[in-house]
C-alpha cells in the first residue's frame, strides 16, 4: 500500500470498505462461511440485545436513561404503525421494529471507523425489501382474496382513465421493492465512498485540513442520513402494510 | 481433453469476474450474495426472535404498569380532593354549629343574670320600701314625741311664767290654756 502510494500519488479505494472477506484465513465464500458481514450483523444483534434487553432490565416503573431510550424507539414505531396503518397494523408491529432496529443499528455500527456496513449492500436491502414486498403481497391477497386486486383499480377516476391507471399502478406496485432497497444502499453506500474519497484526499498536505473538515461534515451527514434512511425503510413498510390491509383508495 | 478445455475456461471466467470485482463495485460481486442473505436472514429471525420473546413484552409491561400507576394516582388524588372537601364542609358545619351554640349560651345566660336582676332588683326595692316605712313610722314617733315634748316645755314655760308673775296657777287651768293656744 505505501510503496504503491509513493509510486501513484493519490490512491483512491473508495469501495475497498465494501468488501465481503471471510473472517478466518483465506478461501471461498460458501454460504455459511463466516464473513466480516456476519460479525458486523451479530454486533447489531448484540447492540439491540444491549438496548432492549440489558436497558430494560430494571423494569423500572420510572426508568433509568438506557431504557427511556429503548422506550422512546419501541413507542416511536409504535405510534408509526398505528398512525399509518391503523389499529390492526399492531399485529405485525414486532415485524417492522425488527426492521426498523436492524437498519437503524446497522448503519449507526457501519459510521464506525473500520467497521462494515452491512446495509451498504444490495443483498441485504434487497432481501430485506422483498421481504416486506412478499409478506404486504401475501397479506393482501389472505386478508381480502382478489378484492386485493381493487388497490389497482381507481374507483374514484373516470372510467376511461382507469385502465391506464391500472397499468401504472401495477408498475408502480413491482417498483416498489426495488426503489425501498436502492434507496437505502444507495444512500449509505455512497455517504461511505463519499468520506473514503475524502479521506485520500488528506494524504496531500495541502488539501487535508480542507479534507478533514469535509470528512466532518460528511460524516455529520451520514449520522443523520443513518437515522432518516432507518425511518423512511420503516414508515414505507407501514404504508405498504396499510395499502394490504386497506386496499380501496 | 474436453474436460480440460471446460476447466480452462471455468478458470478464465472466474479469473474475469475476479479482476471485474476487484475493479467494480463489491455490492455486484454475486458470490458473496448467498453468505450474505442467509446470515442477514439468521440475523433478522435472532432480532425478531429476542423481541418476540423478551423485549417486547417487558417493554410494553412496564409501560402498562407506568399508565397504571398514573391513573392509579390521579384517581387516588381526584379522591383525596374530594376528602378535603368533605373535611372543610364539615369542618364549616362544626364551625357555624358551635356559632349558633354559642349564642343559645349567651342569651340563656343573658335571661338568667336578667332574672336575677329582677329579683334582686324587686328585693332591693321592698327592702327599701320597708325602710321607708319604718323611717316614716319613726319620724312619726319622733314628731309626735316633739309635738308631746313641746306641749310640755310650753306647759311648764307657762306655770313658770305664771308663777314669776306672782300669779298662781293650778295645773289644770294652765294645761287647758297652752293646748288651746297650740292647737290655735
Amino acid at each position: 500500500m505505501a510503496t504503491e502510494e509513493a509510486s501513484s500519488g493519490l490512491v483512491f479505494h473508495p469501495m475497498d470498505q465494501f468488501i465481503v472477506k471471510p473472517l478466518f484465513g483465506e478461501g471461498p465464500i460458501h454460504w455459511y462461511t463466516p464473513t466480516n458481514a456476519t460479525l458486523w450483523m451479530a454486533l447489531t444483534v448484540l447492540a439491540i440485545v444491549a438496548l432492549l434487553v440489558w436497558g430494560t432490565r430494571g423494569r423500572a416503573v420510572v426508568p433509568t436513561r438506557t431504557q427511556s431510550v429503548a422506550e422512546l424507539a419501541y413507542g416511536f414505531v409504535h405510534k408509526m404503525v398505528v398512525d399509518v396503518t391503523g389499529k390492526d397494523g399492531l399485529k405485525y408491529f414486532p415485524y417492522i421494529f425488527t426492521l426498523f432496529l436492524f437498519i437503524v443499528f446497522a448503519n449507526f455500527l457501519g459510521l464506525l471507523p473500520k467497521s462494515f456496513s452491512t446495509t451498504s449492500h444490495v443483498a441485504v436491502t434487497a432481501v430485506l425489501a422483498l421481504l416486506v414486498f412478499c409478506t404486504v403481497t401475501a397479506i393482501g391477497f389472505i386478508k381480502h382474496g382478489a378484492h386485493f386486486l381493487e388497490l389497482f383499480w381507481v374507483s374514484s377516476a373516470p372510467l376511461g382513465l382507469r385502465p391506464v391507471l391500472a397499468v401504472i399502478e401495477v408498475i408502480s406496485y413491482f417498483v416498489r421493492p426495488l426503489s425501498h432497497s436502492i434507496r437505502l444502499v444507495g444512500n449509505v453506500m455512497a455517504g461511505h465512498a463519499v468520506i473514503k474519497v475524502f479521506a485520500a484526499f488528506a494524504a496531500v498536505a495541502v488539501i487535508s485540513p480542507l479534507s478533514i473538515v469535509a470528512i466532518s461534515a460528511m460524516y455529520g451527514l451520514e449520522v443523520l442520513v443513518s437515522f432518516i434512511q432507518a425511518y423512511v425503510f420503516t414508515i414505507l413498510t407501514c404504508v405498504y402494510l396499510r395499502d394490504a390491509l386497506h386496499p380501496h383508495h | 481433453m474436453a474436460n480440460e478445455t471446460h476447466d480452462a475456461a471455468n478458470g478464465a471466467a472466474q479469473g474475469a469476474a475476479h479482476a471485474a470485482e476487484s475493479a467494480g463495485m463489491p455490492q455486484l460481486d454475486f458470490s458473496t450474495f448467498p453468505n450474505q442473505i442467509f446470515w442477514l436472514l439468521v440475523t433478522l429471525g435472532a432480532i425478531w426472535w429476542i423481541l418476540t420473546r423478551i423485549a417486547l413484552p417487558r417493554i410494553s409491561g412496564v409501560l402498562a404498569d407506568r399508565q397504571g400507576a398514573i391513573s392509579g394516582d390521579l384517581i387516588a388524588a381526584e379522591e383525596f380532593k374530594l376528602k378535603a372537601k368533605e373535611a372543610e364542609a364539615a369542618y364549616d358545619k362544626a364551625l357555624a354549629d358551635a356559632r349558633s351554640e354559642a349564642q343559645k349560651i349567651v342569651a340563656q345566660a343573658r335571661a338568667e343574670i336578667q332574672k336575677e336582676l329582677d329579683a334582686a332588683t324587686a328585693e332591693a326595692d321592698a327592702q327599701i320600701e320597708a325602710r321607708a316605712a319604718l323611717s316614716a313610722k319613726r319620724i312619726g314617733e319622733i314628731r309626735a314625741g316633739a309635738l308631746e315634748a313641746v306641749d310640755a316645755v310650753a306647759r311648764e314655760a307657762a306655770a313658770d311664767i305664771v308663777a314669776a308673775l306672782g300669779g298662781k296657777a293650778d295645773a289644770g287651768s294652765v294645761a287647758a290654756a297652752v293646748s288651746a293656744r297650740l292647737k290655735g
